[in-house]
């Protein structure tokens, strides 16, 4: 190539390339900055910083009697906190894992150390909706967990999927315990 | 016909103007004009330099820290800071930890609703919420202070003319009033004579009383001049919290436009005064012309393909 | 589109032939700005300010869509959403900086435009319905910014979508059921903002669609020029592509850097301290005044004081109309047969006059009502309305004009105009680089 590139600078055509190379960057550059102008203008859909400071949260728990759940908010949507009874997380553990949809132990679905507090989000993986059984007196489907009316999907006290067209556990959000009895979600 | 309508419409607006203008000149000469008193007493701000200022300008994390310190333990108590959340001290460079220690610290609570009674209350503030005004309403803020309301200090330096230098000047400006001062226009009750306020007279008492009033943890020397130089940098933060990354993309846009726009100057005269012996987009190594010269050349220097 | 040795559009391939068969876009693209228009070869710099508003209407449109995508039109959250937008939304303050700024370089260059027009006699026969296109354009643009103007609901915003409307009740009768139909109340809020805003939305697209009628009626008689004569061969012309595009690249170059200058260090220098106080319905800003591409004919709706059979404020909002309404008459007030005010010198005179003459009535209109301001705009404005209602319509009766060239080439050859492109053109091996064409 380098020889190709020596003939044409002596060609009679002199300074061809050089303009030609002109005319190229000059396209180029225009190029360049109407892509960069595309980033903000793309960007700007993203969450603002209002929202992403919202995305964390902190829950007191202390309140929760073993047996009782609590629904709060967490990123504009419903979250799930649930003090199991060791009934509920004796039936959670009874479960052999290699009979699950989405095969997963109460261990891995809960903090170290915590097992009673089952935190997961309200959304039914199958198309969103809110899975009853958090509420008092609400059906808490076949397996005693939760029960999502849409399409019947049935959860157990571990909120794994064990019936109906969901196809995966409800979601586990990450959280740490600030302190025995703050949760910090997010 | 148009220009026969035309030139009557305009005599009669010359007529009114004309009509306008001599009454103007008539009160010129017969009545006497004497310069208001704000415009002989006002003062224009003072200079004074900001680490902020040109298009180099920074923020000095360390002086908006210090302000941030003359606005919590002097202006916060009747001024709120309504557009800024807790979370933004970020960018003065406090740690997580100790933003949410501020906001849980902060003298005014953020208004609550009970959860068990549904009753008002207030509770701690946390990292996202924004700074609790002083006030509940704007009644409240008038009865508490003479009938004047304290402004929101978040926007307050873009919404004065002269920026931070008059924040400066307003809040070191206080002095007796001058003894030319005509009776009506000295200060009355529950107000202060401010030669750099509008109307020359303010009814915020001054809040810079004397050196010393807020102990700097950075060993600072708090005198009054420092005092109100460290808060009018804070408020130019809370106004433009962007303004460093502004300054910041706008230099490398330049640069790129200024590099972009000399190959586009030069593409022009290229094009211009250049190419003349061909049509100019078909250039380059797609032009059929450079193509058969490469083909002749790797030709003749034995290159196959 | 109306010369016969105007270049044919012929499809590179076959997709583009495919294409050209059916949806003949890339011809139209071809013949309205590519090689396909031609162009007479000796236009200057002030020929790129058309492209340059079309550049600032893009801007314009693309922030202003983003914009509406974050921004509220409620009284009680509009100014807060405006700061979100600020603070919080990704690259906001860049957007809003952007839209608030763009407004005024869509006014600058706009203003460009027209003395440009107006000094090369590009109103005239047989341009005047692209004359009359842009001046509906240039309305539109008005009425477009003052209601983008209120908008972020600060102080000047409500205070000047009050005063405005407050034009409109100086109408005898009809005035103030027509002010009370336009806000939707007794003063703005909720209603006026709201549909302030559906209609800042929609009128730039208006604007866009009458663009398209203005270039369309410019390509049946072509470009005018710096000389103003009419083109007559294939010499007198340029292929629009690449000529102007380049030429064009280079001036939206030099406009993007005034406009970053402005936007990421001036960027509040255009506006007004007053409007980053949320609206107060109870308190007036010490001195109202309305964006800077509106002082000239604000100090024409200031310069009637005194009533003089009419009430003076109905004789302002008259006059105010009336000036930019009277250009609507301009082709058939200048019946000089010689377009360029380069060939007019006596024109030329008080072409500079009218200029110099609009900048004071500007600085008038930005400046406190009281003396001696108000006398200066009172004689101000009797100039502007005589310039234009009785200098013209004489000049074109009396005026001796100089002698024009015989084409546009021969100009170019003879070196009259120094704008000209060099006829080496098109020759080869002969390359003048050492006279550019500006």
């Amino acid at each position: 190539m380098a020889t190709v590139e020596q003939t044409d600078d002596t060609a009679p055509g002199e300074g061809v390339r050089r303009r030609d190379f002109i005319n190229i960057a000059a396209v180029s550059f225009a190029g360049v900055g109407g892509l960069a102008l595309v980033y903000p203008l793309v960007n700007q859909m993203n969450p603002s910083a209002d929202v992403l400071a919202l995305a964390s949260i902190e829950v007191d728990v202390s309140a929760i009697q073993p047996g009782q759940s609590v629904k709060t908010i967490f990123r504009k949507q419903p979250l799930f906190l649930r003090h199991l009874t060791p009934q509920e997380i004796q039936a959670a553990n009874a479960v052999p894992t290699a009979d699950l949809r989405d095969p997963q132990t109460l261990a891995e679905r809960t903090a170290e150390g915590k097992p009673q507090w089952l935190i997961t989000m309200g959304v039914c993986t199958h198309l969103g909706c809110v899975p009853l059984g958090i509420g008092p007196g609400e059906n808490k489907g076949e397996f005693g967990g939760y029960f999502c009316p849409c399409h019947g999907s049935h959860y157990d006290t571990a909120a794994r999927v064990r019936k109906g067209p969901a196809p995966k556990n409800l979601e586990v959000p990450e959280y740490v315990f600030a302190s025995d009895t703050v949760v910090q979600i997010g | 016909m148009v220009r026969f309508f035309g030139a009557l419409v305009g005599m009669g607006f010359i007529a009114a103007l004309l009509w306008s203008f001599g009454w103007g000149v008539n009160a010129q000469l017969t009545e006497t004009h004497t310069q208001s008193v704000e415009h002989r007493f006002h003062q224009e701000p003072r200079d004074v330099a900001f680490s902020t200022d040109g298009p180099f300008g920074k923020f000095d994390r360390a002086q908006l820290q210090r302000g941030f310190q003359v606005y919590k333990e002097v202006c916060a108590a009747c001024h709120s800071l309504g557009q800024v959340a807790f979370r933004n001290l970020a960018d003065l460079g406090y740690e997580e930890p100790e933003i949410k220690a501020i906001a849980a610290q902060w003298q005014i609570e953020v208004p609550s609703i009970n959860p068990d009674t549904g009753e008002a209350t207030t509770r701690k503030a946390i990292a996202s919420d924004h700074f609790p005004s002083p006030y509940a309403n704007e009644v409240a803020a008038r009865a508490g202070n003479n009938n004047a309301l304290p402004p929101d200090l978040s926007l307050i330096v873009k919404a004065r003319e002269g920026g931070a230098p008059y924040i400066y000047s307003l809040l070191t400006g206080y002095q007796n009033a001058p003894a030319d001062l005509p009776a009506e226009a000295r200060p009355g009750q529950g107000l202060h004579y401010n030669p750099y306020f509008a109307n020359l007279n303010i009814a915020m008492p001054p809040p810079l009383t004397a050196d010393g009033q807020v102990t700097y943890a950075d060993g600072t020397n708090p005198t009054r001049e420092n005092m109100a130089k460290d808060v009018a940098a804070f408020l130019t933060w809370t106004a433009e919290p962007n303004l460093e990354s502004r300054h910041r993309t706008g230099l490398a846009v330049l640069i790129f436009l200024l590099i972009a726009t000399i190959l586009a100057y030069m593409a022009y005269q290229n094009i211009w005064h250049g190419g003349a012996d061909r049509r100019v987009r078909q250039t380059g190594p797609l032009d059929p012309e450079n193509q058969a010269k490469s083909r002749a050349a790797k030709k003749e220097a034995g290159i196959k393909g | 589109m109306s010369f016969p040795w105007a270049q044919q559009y012929s499809p590179k391939n076959s997709f583009m032939r495919w294409m050209d068969e059916r949806l003949p876009l890339p011809r139209l693209a071809y013949n309205a700005v590519g090689a396909g228009y031609p162009v007479p070869r000796n236009l200057n710099h002030f020929w790129n300010f058309g492209v340059l508003a079309g550049v600032a209407l893009t801007i314009q449109i693309v922030t202003g869509i983003i914009l509406a995508m974050h921004y509220a039109p409620v009284g009680t959250m509009a100014f807060d959403s405006v700061e979100h937008i600020m603070r919080n939304v990704n690259q906001g303050w860049l957007l809003r900086y952007a839209h608030a700024n763009g407004a005024s370089f869509f006014f600058i260059v706009t203003y460009i435009h027209i003395f440009r027009g107006l000094y090369y006699g590009s109103y005239k026969a047989p341009r005047e319905m692209v004359w009359l296109l842009g001046l509906v354009i240039f309305l539109l643009m008005m009425a477009t910014a003052f209601m983008g103007y209120v908008l972020p609901w600060g102080q000047m915003s409500f205070w000047g979508a009050k005063v405005i409307t407050g034009l409109f009740g100086a109408i005898p009768l009809v005035g103030e059921p027509i002010q009370a139909w336009l806000l939707g109340g007794f003063a703005p809020d909720n209603a006026a903002l709201n549909r302030f805003f559906s209609l800042h939305y929609l009128l730039p697209f208006v604007i866009a669609g009458v663009i398209i009628l203005h270039i369309w009626a410019l390509h049946i008689p072509g470009s005018n020029n710096p000389t103003g004569v009419d083109i007559k061969t294939p010499q007198d012309t340029v292929p629009f592509h690449p000529y102007y595009t380049a030429k064009d690249g280079f001036g939206v170059g030099l406009f993007m850097i005034a406009f970053a200058i402005m936007l990421f260090f001036f960027p509040n220098a255009l506006g007004h301290a007053d409007n980053y106080i949320p609206a107060n319905p109870l308190s007036t800003p010490a001195h109202i005044v309305p964006e800077w591409y509106f002082w000239p004919f604000y100090a024409i709706l200031r310069a009637f004081t005194v009533d003089f059979i009419l009430p003076a404020k109905l004789w302002g909002v008259l006059a105010m109309f009336a000036s930019i309404l009277l250009l609507f008459f301009l082709p058939w007030l200048d019946r000089s047969p010689v377009r360029s005010g380069s060939y007019r010198p006596t024109f030329k005179m008080f072409f500079i006059i009218l200029l110099i003459d609009i900048l004071i009535l500007g600085y008038c209109g930005g400046a406190p009502a009281e003396e001696p301001f108000v006398m200066i705009s009172q004689l101000a404005t009797i100039y502007y309305f005589a310039h234009f209602l009785i200098i013209l319509p004489l000049l074109s009766k009396f005026e001796k004009t100089l002698p024009l060239p015989t084409s546009i080439s021969a100009s170019v050859l003879h070196g009259e105009k120094q704008e000209a492109a060099p006829l080496e053109v098109a020759r080869p091996k002969r390359r003048p680089r050492a006279a550019p064409a500006e």
